[in-house]
């Protein structure tokens, strides 16, 4: 690809990333609910499990600020992860719901950048709304961070993104293939992910085929290696074995999503399908 | 850019399937019929000029449009803009091809400028200089500045309809394909869109494919006319050939001559569910 081109396309990867932001700029009364809520439901987990010796689970060796402390990365860090990859979804509904999708697949750019673009800002704002989430409940559970690694969480994070990425793509089929229950779907693709990745509770509580998609699950390795980072200290080196599947599963969902997506786009266009209102 | 014909097409077909349900089958039964929505197309546009395409809604128009905007999917034969086949070479048809559609397709909780914005760096443009070129066109559409940055849902109908038309003329596109564009536009309003073309004519070469229903505007604007019905071309030639082959004394006396019907008559247009084969 020659230079211009190269810069034609992150120009087009940037107006994907910019048209949200407008639209989180204009309606910023919005955001602080949906912020209030992503904060009611990380903060009723981190109460509940200071509930716990309440309920008689604080006996014998069992640590309930390291139970809270457990629980809580898992609802932030599903938090992200599930805000990143509904918000893909979200972002093709959006397009095939004011009709504008027609003209963003007649664009000459790369539907990878057109993709790309749309995970880029749901990263970022992503990332930007657990930020503030995370402050909140450092604030009000007083959390101990003594013997966490940073340096190992954030390589975790940032592997974490690849994967996350693919299967941000694969939501962003659903709208495709069904303009009307799509995102809907992507919500059950959401509750099943939550089910099997080891979120709240370690996998092998699971019956054995859950386990299985578990395993298979990048979520997993994202919630397990940030877990084991912050609870346990462990440095980049001890997340090598994260790091690898994390970037391997990413690897080989990137491509296979932009290929599931560009299958969609072409039977839509053989069935007539991007039209709004056909 | 080849030297090649503006538009080139070759027994094109399309046709869509759809679930219908007939008059003595049960409630919970639909089969699937098929509809042709284009017969075998043949079609050759050269480059320059305004070809008019005109027909009663379901005769095929806006599906050659979208055939041509690499929207839809021809079930055979082939079609070329500018020598690139929209099929293999989708990419190098779109860098050259614009659409405006019957319905304003914004991001409604978006400006005018956001909506343009986006536009322009799709097409590699950027924030630099699009203002003033965008105020430049709106101005000439005759459309008030100040609604550039309230949100298109505030926006009427016919002010939508212009900055959608604002849109395609941003990008420069040397095809640019017209479905109705001035469907709900005031008389003024619609003077102007035509005034705002043919002053795009004049600065450089644009081939435009206009469908319509108006058949004042084609007779006024068009070099060259097209009569749909049914997925088929009935008629081709200029407008005023066209009337004197027919002994007809408006371009709507020569489709009542060659289906036997008016446009008014026709139905609305079928948004019927089409589903997979």
């Amino acid at each position: 690809m020659s230079i211009g081109a190269r810069r034609g396309e992150l120009n087009a990867l940037f107006g994907f990333a910019e048209r949200s932001m407008h639209s989180v700029r204009r309606y910023w009364v919005w955001e602080v609910v949906w912020l209030f809520y992503s904060m009611v439901s990380v903060l009723s987990i981190g109460f509940l499990a200071s509930g716990l010796g309440t309920l008689g689970a604080g006996g014998g060796s069992f640590d309930l600020r390291r139970a809270q402390l457990y629980l809580l990365i898992g609802s932030l860090l599903w938090g992200y992860l599930s805000l990143v990859f509904m918000e893909a979804a979200y972002a093709i509904s959006w397009e095939r719901w004011e009709g504008t999708i027609e003209y963003t697949f007649m664009a000459p750019i790369r539907r990878v950048t057109h993709l790309m673009g749309i995970c880029l800002f749901a990263i970022g704002y992503g990332l930007a709304r657990t930020f503030v989430v995370l402050l909140a409940a450092i604030a009000i559970f007083d959390l101990d961070f003594s013997h966490a690694n940073v340096a190992g969480a954030l390589a975790i994070l940032a592997a974490s993104t690849l994967p996350l990425i693919g299967l941000a793509i694969f939501t962003s089929v659903l709208p495709m293939v069904s303009p009307q229950k799509g995102e809907q779907m992507s919500f059950a693709v959401q509750g099943f992910l939550l089910l099997v990745s080891g979120v709240y509770y370690p996998l092998t509580v699971l019956p054995l085929p859950l386990q299985a998609f578990g395993y298979a699950s990048p979520l997993t390795y994202a919630l397990q290696g940030m877990r084991q980072s912050l609870l346990n200290g462990a440095s980049v080196t001890d997340e090598l074995p994260n790091v690898v599947v994390l970037l391997g599963m990413g690897v080989a969902m990137i491509p296979a999503g932009v290929w599931v997506f560009s299958w969609a786009e072409r039977r839509a266009k053989r069935l007539g399908l991007l039209k709004r209102s056909g | 850019m080849s030297q090649s014909r503006a538009v080139e097409i070759h027994g094109v077909r399309k046709s869509f399937m759809r679930r219908e349900r007939g008059p003595d089958t049960p409630w919970w039964r639909r089969d699937l019929r098929e509809k042709v929505a284009l017969h075998q197309l043949d079609l050759a546009v050269e480059r320059g000029g305004v070809t008019g395409i005109l027909g009663p809604n379901g005769s095929g128009k806006s599906t050659l449009i979208r055939i041509l905007a690499t929207l839809l999917t021809p079930d055979a034969g082939n079609a070329r803009v500018f020598g690139w086949d929209v099929v293999t070479e989708a990419r190098e048809v779109r860098r050259h091809v614009n659409r405006v559609s019957v319905e304003a397709s914004f991001f409604k909780e978006l400006s005018p400028w956001e909506n343009m914005v986006y536009a322009a760096r799709l097409y590699g443009g950027g924030e630099a200089g699009t203002r003033a070129r965008v105020s430049s066109i709106l101005e000439r559409l005759g459309l008030s500045l100040d609604t550039l940055d309230q949100p298109m849902k505030q926006l009427s109908r016919g002010q939508q309809q212009k900055v959608a038309i604002a849109r395609s003329f941003l990008t420069a596109p040397s095809l640019l394909l017209m479905d109705e564009p001035t469907t709900g536009l005031d008389p003024r309003s619609k003077k102007e869109v035509q005034a705002m073309l043919e002053m795009l004519r004049a600065e450089r070469e644009v081939t435009v494919l206009l469908c319509t229903h108006d058949m004042d505007e084609a007779a006024a604007m068009c070099d060259r006319v097209l009569m749909m019905d049914g997925g088929r071309v009935l008629a081709d030639g200029t407008p005023a050939g066209l009337c004197a082959r027919h002994e007809a004394s408006t371009l709507e006396d020569v489709f009542m001559q060659l289906t036997g019907k008016t446009f008014e008559a026709e139905e609305e247009e079928e948004e019927v569910e089409e589903v997979a084969r």
